[in-house]
């Protein structure tokens, strides 16, 4: 048991990466990866999000949906959970820590629209995960998003100073350097 | 049946949601300056970023907490700068001179300056990256309307002749066509003064004639006959420093290749002052204001009369009489 929870905790992180495996949620990913401090902030909420989405959307499938048979009002309900959850770690981010809520911008209340988000709970549901099963695939996915986010920002403020040729300067060596991460990350393929 | 529970069940979720926000709304309520609110409402709202700040919130929250002239909107209206101004407890600094982009392009669409036929995308910048546009002359105007499409104001609408036309009213001045143009044809410039250098090619006076009709070709006669000084020769281009020109019109007149525009009056041939002799009565103002020995008399009482070959009317005589008895009479 304890195995397969560590599996699916690993697999989410790395090998099925929501970002550099399964192409979603790429425009925080590209958006706010260009300082550490907020890619952090920004990896943060997601993770909470996301765990929560997970855990909230899991309860409303298992005692609301299937009981009542309203699969079909799946995407619906979960954005309505997704939204709601956003705008309350807008709020909350918005009271503790402003400058945080400066730094992240318009991309906070675009978690929203994060096709991870959406992404994690309607997986979660379509492996049939227990609970906690979808607890901690939600965490390993936020989590593997926060990693993507700051390697990513690493990168970036590398970058920065780096010697690019004219052309290839902003958003084209991004994305490049976007494509072969994903490309190493793929050597995680067959790690479980 | 279904579609009750269906109801009933989002209907639920929305609830609870709602009343979880609604806590947590007050919980975690922020008090936002209420000037800064008063600010946003001010300003005009159309987030175009003329000011160089992200958003009217963004200037807002600047002029608030940085103390940002509110003259940095170059759209808000004097009325509006005024109340912002009480509101706040800061000085109304004036708007800055009312500015208005120009085009700096007349080119003339004729098929003998098109290189060839552009199908592609209709876009500027997609246009100039084949072969540098479907134009001749490299520094002409693509005429596909990017600053059309990036003018929120409604200001720019393509004319007949491939050109952007520009309406002065409308213009606010934010800067976007300027940026969105790949020719960089667009200028800020003021918006009361009307005239201006319809050409933005350095190239050599041969070389624009090829390819152009009403191209500058860095002649001179227009920094000539300018009795102001205010247009220079810059890499083969004339240059009209704004700050000096009296829109006189006197280079409008001379400019061989018709370059020079007097906005507003197309085909403008020049016009001479003349003096309704009765009237005058011979006080030499106009002969001491005339920069181009144009007036005769000179003696006090003798009535003055005008030497057509030199005037170039550029009004300062008008402007000066204190019998108000010249005018300006257009060029036949």
């Amino acid at each position: 048991m304890t195995g397969g929870i560590f599996s699916i905790f690993i697999v989410a992180i790395f090998i099925e990466n929501f970002v550099l495996n399964q192409i979603l949620g790429i425009c925080p990913f590209v958006g706010v990866s260009n300082k550490i401090d907020s890619a952090v902030g920004m990896g943060l909420a997601v993770t909470f999000v996301m765990v929560l989405a997970g855990a909230v959307t899991w309860s409303i499938q298992e005692f609301f949906l299937v009981p009542f048979r309203l699969e079909y009002l799946q995407t619906l309900s979960f954005i309505l959970v997704i939204a709601a959850l956003v705008q309350f770690v807008e709020m909350v981010i918005k009271k503790t820590v402003p400058t945080l809520y400066q730094a992240l911008g318009v991309y906070l209340p675009l978690i929203t629209t994060n096709c991870a988000v959406l992404g994690v709970a309607l997986l979660n549901v379509r492996k049939n995960y227990s609970l906690v099963e979808s607890a901690v695939n939600s965490l390993g996915g936020g989590l593997g998003f926060f990693f993507a986010l700051i390697l990513m920002a690493g990168i970036r403020e590398r970058l920065e100073v780096a010697d690019t040729p004219v052309a290839m300067r902003g958003a084209p060596i991004t994305f490049i350097t976007a494509g072969l991460m994903a490309i190493a990350f793929y050597g995680f393929a067959g790690l479980v | 049946m279904a579609i009750i529970s269906a109801i009933l069940l989002m209907g639920l979720l929305g609830f609870v949601f709602g009343a979880i926000l609604s806590y947590a709304s007050q919980r975690f309520s922020v008090t936002v300056d209420p000037r800064i609110e008063t600010a946003i409402s001010l300003l005009p709202g159309a987030n175009c970023g003329g000011c160089g700040f992200p958003g009217c919130a963004g200037l807002a929250t600047a002029i608030v907490e940085k103390g940002v002239p509110i003259a940095t909107c170059p759209v808000i209206s004097a009325a509006n700068r005024a109340k912002l101004a009480i509101a706040l407890g800061m000085a109304d600094t004036g708007g800055a001179t009312p500015k208005a982009a120009t085009v700096m392009c007349a080119g003339l669409p004729a098929e003998e300056y098109r290189k060839f036929e552009y199908t592609g995308i209709r876009d500027c910048q997609a246009a100039i990256l084949v072969s540098n546009g479907p134009w001749l002359c490299p520094h002409r105007c693509v005429g596909l309307g990017s600053c059309e499409k990036a003018c929120q104001f409604g200001a720019i609408t393509m004319g007949p002749d491939s050109l952007p036309v520009i309406d002065r009213e409308k213009c606010t001045a934010c800067g976007k066509c300027v940026r969105a143009c790949p020719k960089n044809i667009i200028k800020l410039t003021d918006q009361a003064k009307k005239v201006h250098v319809k050409c933005n090619s350095p190239e050599k006076g041969p070389d624009v004639r090829k390819v152009c009709k009403v191209g500058c070709i860095g002649c001179g006669l227009c920094a000539k006959v300018c009795a102001y000084d205010a247009i220079i020769i810059e890499n083969n281009l004339a240059r009209i420093n704004y700050e000096k020109c009296v829109e006189c019109g006197a280079c409008v007149a001379k400019c061989p290749q018709k370059t020079i525009h007097l906005l507003g009056k197309p085909g403008f041939k020049g016009q001479k002052a003349v003096i309704d002799e009765p009237a005058c009565v011979g006080c030499t103002l106009c002969f001491k204001v005339c920069k181009f020995q144009a007036v005769k008399g000179g003696t006090p009482k003798e009535k003055h009369q005008i030497i057509p070959e030199k005037c170039v009317g550029c009004g300062a005589c008008v402007v000066k009489c204190p019998k108000k008895c010249i005018t300006l009479k257009p060029n036949e």
